[in-house]
């Protein structure tokens, strides 16, 4: 589990993050939802470590995060799987090498062992003939591919998405999102995903976190989301016509 | 104030590149890679500019000789002399901070903006030994190229005296074999291995450490240059100071 207490995040001056807790099971889909700038990378990165926040705790399973060595931190990290808002690919490889690179640096595998696994997980991310390529050479969908592979070829026990669907079409959005599902599931590793989407609401949803202006707005399931009255959260999910059917005609089901 | 911790960064960066080793299989083929973009890659234009660098010293060299009473072989002692004291070590050593100095920071800067460094990171990797050590590694072979500089300076010495005729074959080669002192050249690989190490991690620090986007890579490599430069100049006259006086 991963719990988060009261973290306070500034960028000289200007508060992003103003005092979020909560908390992440294992097992589950965890989403973090809101508006653009709405804080969601902030408090992903801050969730790792890679930005220092003024205040509050983040603990790894009872391990209070900044309370670690920096080699603790190494160990912990070598567990973490992420994809970047913009995939965050080396550049220098190809998109195999990308993959296969945590395995070349955090197990004893056979290069024949590393390339079956290589292959396994870009088959499961819908890619089976872009091993050759190099990033640039990709189109953007296909990186943010490459950089969930990347994130879960060594079974991490901790999988962080930022947006891991976001400029990709409706049908491999639902396959990428149905593949961190069943992952999450399989191995039983706790999952946060950064999300704006709201098919990823619906189709994944166990546990979302609705962030506004720095602050935790609301949290909830995917099964509450459209029954609460949140005034923030209402006006953030129904913006869309679609939605607004949608919540229609689930309120005229239920009657 | 923003200068002193500059310098303790700087400092820490350097004791953390040192740190947690990435595994060698890996790293061994990026000291590679390293090697033939540092070194390799720079042999071309080093060669090009020692020849005619060499040449251009003789002939001033030859031009203000002009007292009949003074040797000809002069002109080769005195190319000698300013190639392997100052122009192979330093001279090069600069050209260097704009060539390797800019591929460093830019291409580090690069990897900090697309927040590849974060992906390192977050993988438990330490990025610091992972981008810095092999270019430190791949660097401690700059004493081949200064003496390669060396020898085609004075070569390209040669050829500019001999072909404009301002000293005969055996003149030149009696005065670049005079008065040698070996611990001159001793002097000259002490400066070329410390310059080394700058040209490694100056760059490095500028790409590691900046923030912002693709602007901000092109003003680090600019900033990059210009403190490799001036590092370089100021230890060139300390080490001067302490080892030849
Ligand atoms: N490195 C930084 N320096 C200064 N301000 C920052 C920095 N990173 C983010 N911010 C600010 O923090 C706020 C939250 O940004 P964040 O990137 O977390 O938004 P987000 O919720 O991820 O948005 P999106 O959905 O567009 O990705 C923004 O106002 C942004 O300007
Ligand atoms: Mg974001």
């Amino acid at each position: 589990m991963i719990d988060v207490k009261n973290i306070h995040k500034s960028f000289s001056g200007v508060e992003v993050l103003k005092g979020i807790s909560t908390t992440f099971e294992k097992g589950k889909t965890n989403l973090i939802i809101g508006q653009s700038g709405s804080g969601k990378t902030v408090f992903m990165k801050c969730l790792l470590g890679l930005f220092d926040y003024e205040e509050g705790t983040i603990s790894y399973d009872g391990k209070i995060f900044s309370n670690l060595t920096e080699d603790e931190k190494r160990n912990l990290r070598a567990e973490i799987g992420m994809v970047f808002q913009g995939s965050a690919l080396f550049d220098s490889m190809t998109i195999a090498e990308n993959v296969m690179f945590p395995l070349k640096m955090f197990t004893k595998q056979s290069k024949s062992e590393m390339e079956d696994r290589v292959d396994f997980v870009l088959k499961r991310v819908n890619l089976i003939d872009a091993h050759n390529k190099m990033p640039s050479e990709a189109s953007g969908g296909m990186q943010k591919r490459v950089a969930i592979a990347r994130a879960i070829v060594n079974k991490p026990k901790y999988l962080f998405c930022d947006e891991p669907n976001s400029g990709l079409d409706p049908k491999t959005a639902i396959i990428i999102d149905n593949l961190i599902q069943e992952i999450t599931d399989e191995y039983q590793i706790i999952t946060v995903i950064n999300s704006h989407d709201m098919n990823s609401v619906m189709e994944i949803g166990e546990k979302i976190v609705f962030l506004k202006d720095g602050l935790k707005a609301w949290e909830g399931s995917k099964d509450n989301i459209f029954k609460t009255d949140n005034k923030a959260v209402t006006d953030f999910v129904y913006s869309s016509e679609l939605m607004k059917k949608v919540r229609q005609m689930y309120i005229e089901e239920k009657k | 104030m923003i200068y002193l911790q500059n310098i303790g960064t700087y400092f820490l960066m350097i004791v953390e590149m040192f740190r947690k080793p990435t595994k060698w299989c890996a790293m061994r083929q990026l000291i590679l890679k390293d090697m033939d973009d540092l070194i390799i890659g720079s042999l071309g234009i080093v060669a090009f500019i020692s020849f005619f660098v060499g040449g251009v010293v003789t002939i001033q060299t030859a031009l203000n000789l002009d007292n009949p009473f003074l040797p000809k072989s002069l002109i080769g002692f005195a190319t000698r002399q300013s190639i392997i004291l100052e122009f192979a070590p330093t001279f090069i050593s600069i050209i260097m901070a704009g060539k390797v100095g800019s591929f460093i920071t830019s291409s580090i800067g690069t990897m900090r903006v697309t927040e590849q460094i974060d992906a390192l990171e977050v993988m438990g990797i330490n990025s610091l030994n992972y981008l810095v050590f092999p270019k430190f590694i791949a660097l401690t072979l700059y004493p081949f190229v200064i003496s390669i500089a060396m020898f085609l300076g004075i070569y390209g010495g040669l050829i500019a005296c001999v072909y404009g005729g301002f000293a005969t074959l055996e003149e030149y080669i009696t005065g670049i074999q005079s008065e040698f002192t070996p611990f001159h050249v001793t002097y000259a690989f002490i400066k070329t291995f410390v310059f080394a190490f700058i040209l490694a991690t100056i760059p490095s620090y500028h790409g590691f450490y900046m923030k912002g986007g693709a602007l901000e890579v092109g003003k680090a490599s600019t900033a990059s240059f210009v403190w490799t430069s001036v590092v370089i100049i100021l230890l060139n006259y300390i080490l001067t100071q302490m080892l030849l006086s």
